[in-house]
């Protein structure tokens, strides 16, 4: 009897030990490899470090050339309308190959997959297959006019106005498809006797989605953003495959210019700046969206 | 203390079992392709021929980039290699680190004051001591002609800017595409500087360039050579926008293209091809710039070493890289030309016997330039900041005007 119950006590130990005991590894590590080198960047970006760290205190010499560079500011831009398209068009066409896919159609699971499966490219194979493509020597400008049309221009990669827009096309090609799984997903979850009350009330098929279902997909549009806009601040494989940042530097991205100033010029101090913008950036549009989102949570 | 110092060696040397051992060399480098890793391959056998075990430490990629990262980590944790394939102002930026070794007594010894050129064997010293040892010399302001292309046109290969337009408007007419360039922004910059060399000359160059002299930068010059390019410019493909510099070689070597502004290393491409110098197709200096040379070299770094016997192995690797043997053998592979100018050229082809006369009569006309686009003229920062501006240029309708003022601000960036 009494194994029995140093048994239990032993479970009951365990119970409330070994989980933190499991975790705390794994918190370890972010604390030192996360939360540690983002302290770190950040100490680095107030100091006159060139080639190699340096901790002498320098104030925010390094911020003011930073935004004294013209090229930061390419990239700044760059970063706004590559992002705000991709999210964009991200959702609009998640969703409406969501709404399209929910009408129980034939085939569903396969065309789910074939929707889904530019997801399981890595962004480097998804730039390389677009730069073949948008190329204007060897891709669809070159099938066009050999199909005797040849008016046809289409050099949006070659031109220096243009380039930012492939990269959205490229990464709206290869997010979406995940979007809609997460819509799917959230269709999916609401209760059928909510549809049918809303027929039995004599809605129509569009206003059924548009005053209802929509509506109640607001914590995936939440998740949704939450991704896309995480993967537009850090996009750095994407354009590196397709444009390089090119023609020029028309089509540089933050990560890029972070990347090259910190490890390829010798100046430390002005990446790990720009590091630390990217950072704020990324707070800036997480903060109110985690806000809005326990909120709204909290009040269903 | 003298305990103290000792434990501290012994823990260094327990927690960095990798450290060169007694009598090793261990070589950063990213010399990997064919033609580099068989040079590699003769300084290894060289080596041990001395009885000195060599490590490799290739770091493939990123035109060096990834091997520089390798070693800022080394460095960073006290424990860096023999030495490290660094060039140009760089190797004055490690010196600045504190982390470089004096190499002065094999210079010394193997008296390489005299066997380089003055403005080789500055780029080779911190504060007047030696502490790296040129392995080769790449000529940047070369044009390379399809004599074919040429021909079909009607056309001669160019001496001057004047000659070079007529010759180009002649290709084009022909339906020759008339320069082949890759729109990445080190081509770019290539593409610059023998421009700004061709237009402006050697003095110019020197001030705008290696001195960064803003009056000079911001002048009616750099107009001119902004203008100058913006001509050339019209002459380039739209395909251009981050082609590689071998694909355009190749329209070169197959007649779709007449010209490409190229470094030495294109030579490569054409002999890999099975073209012969001087017969399928021709070397000869961008318009402008006869008699003046660009240099691009490659250098090994030699770092500070605690283990005496590893400064011992350090010193036969550097007398070793600068004994013309070496120097020889390395080059043939390479493509590039000895730093050596002693070094004997018989067995070398001749473009390359063409690059070594031209390389010390500029020496001593001074007209021996380093070649900014390959970070031999500038800090990176300063380099860096300049090449956005060139790049700029070329992928926009920036004018002339425009690009001179950046261009003197960029000048300003240290």
């Amino acid at each position: 009897m009494s194994g029995s119950s140093s048994q239990g006590s032993l479970h009951a130990l365990a119970d409330r030990w070994l989980p933190k005991l499991v975790l705390s590894p794994t918190l370890a590590a972010s604390l030192i490899f996360v939360y540690g080198f983002i302290a770190w960047t950040g100490w680095l970006s107030f100091t006159e470090s060139r080639l190699m760290p340096r901790y002498e205190w320098a104030g925010f010499v390094q911020y003011q050339a930073l935004f004294e560079n013209e090229r930061w500011w390419t990239a700044a831009a760059n970063l706004g309308l590559f992002g705000g398209l991709f999210i964009l068009f991200c959702l609009l066409v998640g969703l409406l190959m969501a709404v399209l896919l929910d009408q129980k159609i034939r085939a569903e699971g396969m065309l789910r997959t074939i929707y889904l499966y530019p997801m399981a490219l890595s962004f480097v194979v998804t730039g390389t297959a677009w730069k073949w493509m948008l190329n204007p020597d060897m891709g669809l400008q070159k099938v066009v006019v050999d199909l005797g049309f040849t008016d046809f221009t289409f050099d949006w990669l070659v031109n220096p106005d243009m380039a930012i827009y492939t990269v959205v096309i490229a990464g709206v090609w290869q997010s979406s498809g995940f979007v809609m799984a997460l819509f799917l997903a959230g269709l999916r979850g609401i209760d059928d006797s909510i549809i049918k009350a809303a027929q039995v009330d004599g809605a129509s098929l569009p206003t059924i989605y548009r005053r209802i279902l929509i509506p109640s997909l607001r914590p995936v549009f939440f998740s949704v953003l939450l991704i896309l806009s995480h993967i537009a601040i850090k996009s750095f494989d994407l354009v590196m495959a397709l444009t390089g940042g090119g023609p020029g530097n028309s089509s540089d991205v933050p990560a890029i210019f972070m990347y090259q100033f910190a490890f390829t010029r010798g100046q430390l101090g002005v990446g790990a700046a720009s590091a630390m913008m990217m950072l704020f950036t990324i707070v800036a549009v997480l903060v109110p969206l985690m806000y809005m989102e326990t909120r709204s949570a909290k009040r269903v | 203390m003298k305990l103290k110092r000792l434990s501290a060696a012994v823990l260094a040397a327990s927690l960095f079992p990798v450290a060169a051992q007694a009598a090793d060399v261990e070589v950063l480098h990213w010399w990997t392709s064919g033609g580099e890793a068989k040079s590699v391959a003769e300084l290894k056998k060289m080596m041990s021929a001395q009885g000195v075990t060599w490590k490799d430490f290739a770091v493939a990629g990123g035109g060096g980039d990834n091997a520089m990262t390798a070693l800022k980590t080394r460095v960073v944790s006290g424990n860096p290699p023999t030495a490290a394939q660094i060039k140009g102002p760089a190797i004055q930026e490690w010196g600045a680190e504190g982390v470089l070794a004096d190499i002065d007594a094999v210079a010394r010894a193997g008296n390489w004051d005299k066997q380089l050129p003055p403005v080789v064997s500055r780029v080779m010293k911190y504060k007047g001591k030696y502490v790296a040892a040129p392995v080769n010399v790449h000529r940047v302001n070369w044009l390379w002609a399809n004599p074919e292309a040429f021909k079909k046109a009607g056309a001669t290969v160019p001496k001057t800017w004047p000659e070079f337009f007529a010759a180009a408007d002649k290709l084009k007419k022909a339906g020759i595409q008339p320069i082949a360039h890759g729109g990445q922004p080190w081509q770019d910059a290539t593409l610059f500087e023998s421009v700004a060399l061709g237009v402006g000359g050697a003095d110019y160059y020197q001030k705008a360039f290696v001195k960064l002299d803003k009056a000079t930068l911001a002048g009616p010059t750099t107009v001119k050579v902004f203008e100058t390019l913006g001509k050339v410019k019209t002459y380039i493909d739209k395909g251009a926008a981050g082609r590689d510099w071998n694909l355009a070689t190749a329209m070169v070597i197959n007649g779709k293209a007449g010209m490409q502004f190229m470094g030495d290393w294109a030579k490569g491409e054409f002999t890999a091809a099975g073209k012969v110098p001087g017969k399928d197709f021709i070397c000869t200096d961008a318009p402008g710039t006869q008699n003046a040379f660009t240099f691009n070299i490659d250098s090994l770094a030699m770092f500070q070493q605690k283990n005496p016997a590893a400064v011992q192995a350090q010193a036969k690797l550097a007398a070793t890289v600068m004994s013309p043997a070496f120097q020889e053998v390395f080059n043939l592979n390479k493509g590039s030309i000895p730093a050596r100018l002693d070094t004997p050229m018989a067995k070398f082809d001749d473009c390359a016997k063409k690059s070594s006369f031209d390389m010390s009569a500029a020496s001593k006309g001074s007209k021996l330039v380093p070649s900014f686009a390959h970070k031999m003229a500038m800090p990176s920062a300063t380099e860096g900041a300049m090449v956005d501006v060139i790049s700029q240029f070329m992928n926009s309708s920036m004018t002339a005007q425009q690009a001179t003022e950046r261009l003197a601000r960029a000048g300003a960036v240290r």
